[in-house]
């Protein structure tokens, strides 16, 4: 029997299971997914908040300013990609500097620390390649960008070299009450837990309603974005908003920690949870903004867009805390933005709730004596000083051979990521922790070559290499 | 760090055809780099005919076709590095490259070539809606999965792009038994050579759907259907045209870009319409001594003509490398006009002017009954009639420096006229 299940290993899931494994206790994380991250935390803007925008008094705002100062440290001890840029909103009319001196104003209250309302001046000395048109700014000091994917990857590889089992492919279609907490059903397997997390996205309210009454309903709702190559990356320093207005929230020009340049999101309400389809319509919607904020852009760089769903509710809130009467089943739902940046706080908090009913659970909480906070740091062969990449090579030929020919990734590199704790086991797992693939040419090169070590290092047939999830096969069969 | 006279970036034919006719040439340490496991380039994966009707005149595979320069490349005792990435070129020729049993090398060459070939286009370049299943790749890479590796890469294709990569895979995968449901093509015409559309879909009944574009996938993990629909002149998709096709892969042959990462970090002026260097009339780019050749500096459609462009940026090298090659200030520009989308060489030095010189050139559309005609300032200095071009077809016209007075050379147009009557 679990001491407790998480559902989900999304950012907020696997954000918990880490914070639980200081604990000696013995938990199980559940995705349903071929690899962790591959909901909502794998496409959304990457955005470290400063905390501005949510309404004061909100879960959201409080979790969002306290999150972020969390992200310096975790990002240290886990390796992971942060950079605080800052953030800009601007403004190009005078309604526009109304609404951005409300925003100051709620930052305020907030608590949100080192802000400041730029004159245009000031704005076009940071951005310079905004137009001239630009009348003010609110500059966040403490915002900051981050790899989403690579923290909720790095926070499950350290979870589970801390002692969590995490259980991939296993969606979970039924929960029942037992006399001592629950029986989970995921992949036809059956789990008994004493106490159940859910942070499922876009499902959380599915999960839910496997045991408690409906309270909650999640709207999915979908945005979309391009992605520009790294030649593009410097057409903007900070992370520069568009003003929210009553269009809804600004669309955002932003470099990303691997230097290519990010545009969007849209927002659309849509029927299916997981229609990450890209419309002609969003795309071109998200260039227009564009258009109308930069002196100059040219879309021939785009190397490729995507899109991510936010688990909406109408509460407009995060729902996080105990269910309706019980005390062994913990929602943490509506985690749509400012969600990333909230998900170290967001953690914390849902610990301290179970330690609130420690005894009733039967849940010694005694402190993991062997919790190591750190994680292998990973290999940028590129990144490395000419002496210790010779000295790399020495060590293991594998770092001499390029696999990746735009982003120069190594095939030491890769089979880095193949060989961790919750490794990569899939094209897109081992693109999304080296970074094969994701470059100009998006695969076309490497991607054959990834395949073959994979492969070789899971001891798999080639065919039987996939892109993503287990039904995304690649190859059909042999030639005649 | 060692020490070459001439390094060659890239074994493909370009840099093949470069590094011979250096040495043919009098240059004598010449290295070439390639990053495959294997010199040929792209060569090695079109086991089609159809190569070497102008250089040998008769018809090889791919393959063949660079053995053939493979094997005399060897008997001349030419060095080369396989599995060895390039990673820098910088302005004074200093190259850094890396395998694995030498590690990382610094190699300062007098001359360098660039010959590193072009690279596909991708879905994000163009911008197709819709899902992200896999399923959905570059015809290159499909190509190198069936006829390098023996790996089938679907069962019910569709293919966007009519450029020939895509039209000899159309081809290729109906004789492994897929069923290729038919071609897309945005423009009015296809971007390939005629003989490919006759050969690969004509004669298997698969149709060219002109001025259609794809605007939905569908699909979690696998491609399931994809929806294409015909555009308007402004490239929108026009409501009401949808076609939508069960099939579980779609093929993008959408266009090449020559691989120029490393000429722009050594701060090689590029050419904004090929996104190739710009080279003179000794195949140099603009900087003194670094030399490119092949489909780094604008993509080809026959590697016949990839084989005469190199030799003359190898002959031209090793000039350099003896000090012969005049390297004067005066410089005469060439210019695409009315119809010519660009002419390569784009700069040409009258001083290194000797009898005739070759200049290549694509035109923006279809037409019918033309004249390509270069002119010297006003004066028109030859006039060549077509009976067709099209932009998947690279054009190419001669012209005699010998009769003209380099004093008298202003700047040179070559542009389509159309004949009047015909
Ligand atoms: C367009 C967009 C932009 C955003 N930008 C930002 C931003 O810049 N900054 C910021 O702070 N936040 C941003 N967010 C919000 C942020 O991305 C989310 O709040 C966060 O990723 C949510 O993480 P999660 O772990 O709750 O959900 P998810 O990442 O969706 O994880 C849920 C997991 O549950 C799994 N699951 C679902 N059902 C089951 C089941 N039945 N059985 C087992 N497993 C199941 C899924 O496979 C998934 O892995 C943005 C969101 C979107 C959509
Ligand atoms: C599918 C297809 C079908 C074709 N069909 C025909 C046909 O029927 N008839 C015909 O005549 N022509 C055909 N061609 C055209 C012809 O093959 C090409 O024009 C020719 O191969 C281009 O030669 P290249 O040497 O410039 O480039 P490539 O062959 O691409 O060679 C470039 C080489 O440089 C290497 N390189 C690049 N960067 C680096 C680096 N940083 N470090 C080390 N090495 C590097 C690459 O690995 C590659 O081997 C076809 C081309 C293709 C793609």
């Amino acid at each position: 029997m679990y001491d407790i299940t998480i559902i989900g290993a999304g950012i907020t899931g696997t954000f918990i299971a880490r914070e639980l494994s200081k604990y000696d206790l013995k938990i199980l994380l559940l995705d349903k997914e071929n690899d962790v991250s591959n909901g909502t935390t794998k496409a959304n803007s990457a955005i470290v908040h400063a905390g501005y925008d949510a309404v004061e008094g909100s879960l959201k705002a409080k979790f969002n300013v306290q999150g972020n100062k969390m992200y310096d440290e975790v990002c240290r001890d886990l390796d992971v990609p942060f950079k605080r840029i800052g953030s800009l909103v601007t403004a190009f009319n005078d309604e526009e500097l109304d609404t951005i001196q409300c925003l100051y104003q709620r930052g305020l209250a907030n608590g949100v620390p080192d802000m400041k309302i730029l004159s245009k001046e000031e704005v076009l000395g940071i951005e310079k390649n905004l137009k001239d048109t630009v009348k003010g700014a609110l500059y966040a000091k403490t915002g900051g960008i981050v790899g989403p994917w690579e923290l909720a990857i790095a926070l499950a590889e350290n979870a589970v070299e801390n002692g969590v089992e995490l259980k991939l492919n296993s969606p979970v279609t039924d929960i029942t009450k037992t006399s001592k907490g629950y029986r989970v059903v995921a992949g036809e397997k059956n789990y008994t837990t004493k106490l159940v997390i859910n942070c499922a996205g876009v499902y959380a309210d599915k999960i839910d309603q496997m045991v408690n009454e409906p309270t909650f309903e999640i709207i999915p709702n979908r945005g979309e974005y391009n992605l520009f190559d790294k030649s593009m990356g410097g057409l903007v320093n900070t992370v520069v908003f568009g003003c929210p207005s009553k269009m809804g929230k600004g669309t955002v020009i932003l470099p990303t920690v691997h230097g290519n340049l990010l545009l969007g999101p849209t927002a659309a309400d849509i029927d299916q949870r997981e229609d990450t389809r890209t419309t002609f319509e969003g795309l071109s919607a998200i260039n227009d903004h564009a258009k109308e904020t930069l002196k100059e852009i040219g879309f021939q760089d785009v190397i490729t867009s995507f899109s991510g769903i936010r688990a909406k509710v109408d509460t407009k809130d995060f729902i996080i805390g105990k269910a309706e009467g019980k005390v062994n089943f913990i929602n943490v739902a509506g985690i749509d933005s400012p969600g990333l940046t909230a998900a170290p706080a967001i953690a914390e908090y849902v610990v301290d709730l179970i330690k609130e009913s420690k005894e009733t659970l039967g849940l010694a909480f005694g402190e993991n004596k062997d919790f190591n906070p750190r994680r292998k740091p990973s290999i940028h062969f590129m990144d490395l000083k000419r002496s210790e990449q010779i000295k790399l090579i020495k060590k293991d030929e594998a770092f001499g051979r390029i696999i990746c020919r735009c982003e120069n990734i190594t095939e030491g590199e890769i089979v880095d990521v193949i060989n961790r704790k919750a490794g990569a086991t899939t094209l897109d797992g081992v693109k999304r922790r080296a970074r094969p693939g994701s470059g100009r040419c998006q695969g076309g090169f490497c991607g054959p070559r990834v395949m073959e070590i994979i492969a070789r290092e899971l001891d798999l047939d080639m065919k039987d290499v996939v892109k993503d999830g287990k039904g995304s096969y690649i190859l059909t069969g042999e030639t005649k | 760090m060692l020490n070459y006279e001439i390094v060659v970036i890239g074994g493909g034919p370009a840099g093949l055809a470069a590094a011979i006719e250096a040495k043919k040439n009098g240059a004598e340490e010449i290295l070439v780099l390639e990053r495959d496991m294997e010199l040929g380039g792209i060569l090695q994966q079109c086991i089609h005919n159809g190569f070497g009707l102008h250089v040998f005149k008769e018809e090889l595979t791919g393959p063949e076709y660079a053995e053939r320069f493979i094997t005399e490349l060897k008997a001349m005792g030419i060095e080369y590095k396989l599995d060895t990435m390039v990673l820098e070129v910088s302005k004074d020729k200093k190259i850094t490259a890396m395998n694995r049993e030498e590690g990382m090398l610094s190699i300062q060459g007098k001359a360098v070539i660039l010959a590193m070939g072009c690279r596909e286009r991708t879905r994000g370049a163009i911008r197709i809606p819709g899902g992200r299943p896999a399923g959905v790749m570059t015809a290159g890479t499909a190509q190198r999965f069936v006829n390098m590796e023996g790996y089938m890469t679907g069962k019910k294709v569709l293919i966007l792009g009519s450029g020939d990569i895509g039209l000899i895979m159309a081809r290729r995968l109906t004789l492994e038994g897929a069923e290729v449901l038919g071609v897309s093509e945005l423009m009015p015409f296809s971007g390939g050579l005629n003989r490919n559309i006759v050969q690969c879909l004509e004669d298997f009944d698969i149709p060219l759907y002109l001025q259609h574009t794809v605007v939905d996938i569908e699909g979690k993990d696998r491609v399931e259907a994809v929806t294409i629909a015909k555009v308007d002149e402004r490239f929108k998709p026009i409501p009401g045209t949808e076609k939508r096709f069960d099939c579980d892969t779609l093929l993008l042959s959408v266009g090449l870009i020559p691989e120029n990462e490393l000429s722009k970090s050594a701060g090689i002026e590029l050419d904004r319409i090929t996104a190739g260097p710009t080279v003179n009339e000794a195949m140099e780019t603009s900087i003194e001594g670094i030399f490119a050749c092949g489909n780094v500096v604008h993509v080809h459609d026959l590697v016949d003509w990839v084989t005469e462009e190199s030799k003359k940026a190898g002959r031209n090298a090793a000039k350099y490398v003896a000090g012969e090659l005049g390297g004067s200030e005066e410089k005469i520009s060439v210019q695409g006009i009315n119809g010519v989308r660009y002419v390569v060489p784009q700069e040409i030095r009258p001083e290194n002017l000797s009898g005739k010189m070759e200049f290549m050139m694509r035109v923006d559309g279809v037409y019918q009954n033309v004249a390509l005609v270069a002119k010297n300032g006003e004066e028109v200095l030859r006039s060549v009639k077509r009976r067709h071009v099209a932009p998947g077809e690279m054009e190419n016209l001669v012209l005699d420096f010998e009769s003209i007075e380099s004093k008298d050379l202003k700047n040179l147009t070559i542009e389509l006229v159309r004949q009047e009557g015909a």
